[in-house]
């Protein structure tokens, strides 16, 4: 007995609207996160994570009401990425119903971010999101290293020592994400996932790539992930999370059920 | 209609946990608060918590709410939630070791490093998520929960109650941890019952109709 490995349904907000929707049967409206949250939950989802990706400024605090209307009526926990940039983003949506905060490329620009907010906050509320991308020769030793820019940009930072250092500046989990396998369906890097999980003591979250209900059980039995995130296989209605969770028991997982 | 007061110290998710309250009590009054009158004629109290040890101390002494606290064994019916729990023991191994509120013997510790399953498996900390909570014995705050139901977790330090008659609940990560305590009035837990769907709710709205009686 332990912890459950977690599924995480993740979805992409815009101006205060899930993009491309979501496919359940019975919503009218599938670009409301509301909805979409409170079918997450009945469906069994272990945590559910936005990330927001609104480019205009002037509706970036839309986010922030999203997460006040899905916490008064979804009790899981919920997570939040995307424009967090100083402390005071991180408490004005934990304070809105946030149970967990995303940073990412604000991590890069400023590694001390990461220990202000999680002195502040507490660890267990800060998440540091890892986009990670092979950088090695095929008969190098493996070598990843972070991006930004949704991959477009290097930092030249070694993906493992990143995370190690995140890990000591108090990031209480690492959401890590391979840009070489994110949208392609062909499973998570599991190399990438288990060196990480390996380097450090916090939960590791592994993202990029699922296609298949196998891939989730390769995420936590090869990759050593804590939790597995997904967000086409769920959303267009190829799996269901009861079926994701019966298929990872069936290899031995420890799931909640 | 009674009244629930939700204590704001300035260190907790009280959206979610006053949300919470009123989605399983329509008809109650949620108030979030740091008004010591307004606590103290309430008819229950909720004491949530995030963050540090230190800080929360702090907080509440900051917020003139330490007295208050500590007598938390002498009033209403109290729920203390995560750092609500942590902060109700003697004290605390965090931030180098801090003295805490002392309405029941016992302290909070750092997971050790490294923790490690029975089958050898390594656990990761802090305990991020969903656990099976053992109830170690009955309580109307049980009452419609089954035993080893899974509730959210998200702690780095757990607590070693002195008085293990006062165990309501534990849970097994490494080794076998108190995970929540129940003592005349008072019921505190390190699980998130607002954010553990429908057992966490059933647990906030046992807490809501509870009398206190045992």
């Amino acid at each position: 007995m332990g912890v459950a490995k977690r599924i995480i349904p993740c979805l992409d907000v815009d101006a205060g609207r899930v993009v491309k929707g979501v496919n359940f049967v019975d919503i009218r409206d599938a670009g409301d996160p509301v909805n979409v949250a409170r079918k997450y939950n009945q469906a069994g989802a272990d945590e559910i994570t936005f990330l927001d990706i609104t480019a205009s400024s002037d509706d970036r605090d839309t986010i922030v009401q999203v997460v006040e209307q899905v916490a008064s009526e979804v009790f899981i926990p919920l997570t939040v990425g995307g424009g967090i940039r100083q402390v005071s983003d991180v408490r004005r949506l934990l304070n809105a119903g946030a149970d967990k905060v995303g940073i990412n490329s604000a991590a890069v620009n400023r590694p001390e971010l990461v220990r202000e907010a999680s002195d502040k906050v507490g660890s267990q509320c800060i998440i540091v999101s890892l986009d990670a991308k092979r950088v090695s020769n095929p008969n190098e030793p493996l070598r990843w290293e972070i991006y930004t820019h949704g991959g477009r940009k290097t930092t030249g930072i070694d993906a493992v020592q990143w995370a190690i250092q995140m890990a000591e500046y108090g990031a209480g989990e690492i959401l890590l994400t391979s840009m070489d396998r994110d949208g392609t369906k062909i499973g998570f890097d599991l190399e990438l996932t288990r060196i990480i999980s390996d380097a450090i003591e916090i939960p590791v979250i592994a993202s990029g790539g699922v296609g298949n209900l196998d891939h989730l059980v390769d995420g936590v039995l090869k990759g050593g992930a804590d939790a597995v995130l997904a967000a086409s296989i769920f959303h267009f209605g190829e799996y269901s999370i009861a079926e994701a969770k019966a298929h990872m028991a069936t290899h031995g997982i420890e799931v909640r059920l | 209609m009674q009244r629930i007061a939700v204590i704001d110290y300035g260190m907790g998710n009280l959206h979610s946990v006053s949300k919470a309250i009123e989605h399983v009590a329509p008809d109650h009054e949620v108030v979030v608060t740091d008004n010591e009158a307004i606590i103290r004629s309430a008819d229950k109290i909720v004491c949530p918590g995030q963050g540090a040890a230190a800080d929360c101390m702090s907080a509440i002494q900051q917020h003139g709410l330490a007295d208050l606290l500590s007598g938390a064994l002498s009033g209403q019916p109290f729920l203390g939630i995560c750092m609500g729990y942590q902060v109700l023991f003697d004290q605390s191994e965090e931030n180098g070791g801090v003295k805490c509120l002392a309405v029941m013997p016992g302290e909070a510790k750092r997971f050790e490093h490294p923790l490690h399953a029975d089958d050898g498996v390594r656990l990761k900390v802090p305990h991020m998520g969903w656990s099976k909570v053992i109830q170690a014995k009955a309580h109307p705050l049980w009452q419609g929960i089954e035993d080893g139901s899974r509730f959210y977790f998200a702690h780095s330090y757990y607590c070693v109650p002195a008085n293990s008659d006062s165990v309501s609940g534990f849970c097994d990560y490494g080794h076998r941890i108190a995970v929540s305590v129940a003592q005349d009035n008072v019921f505190a837990c390190q699980f998130h019952p607002e954010k553990s769907a429908d057992a966490g709710l059933r647990l906030l709205k046992n807490f809501v109709q509870w009398d206190a009686q045992i």
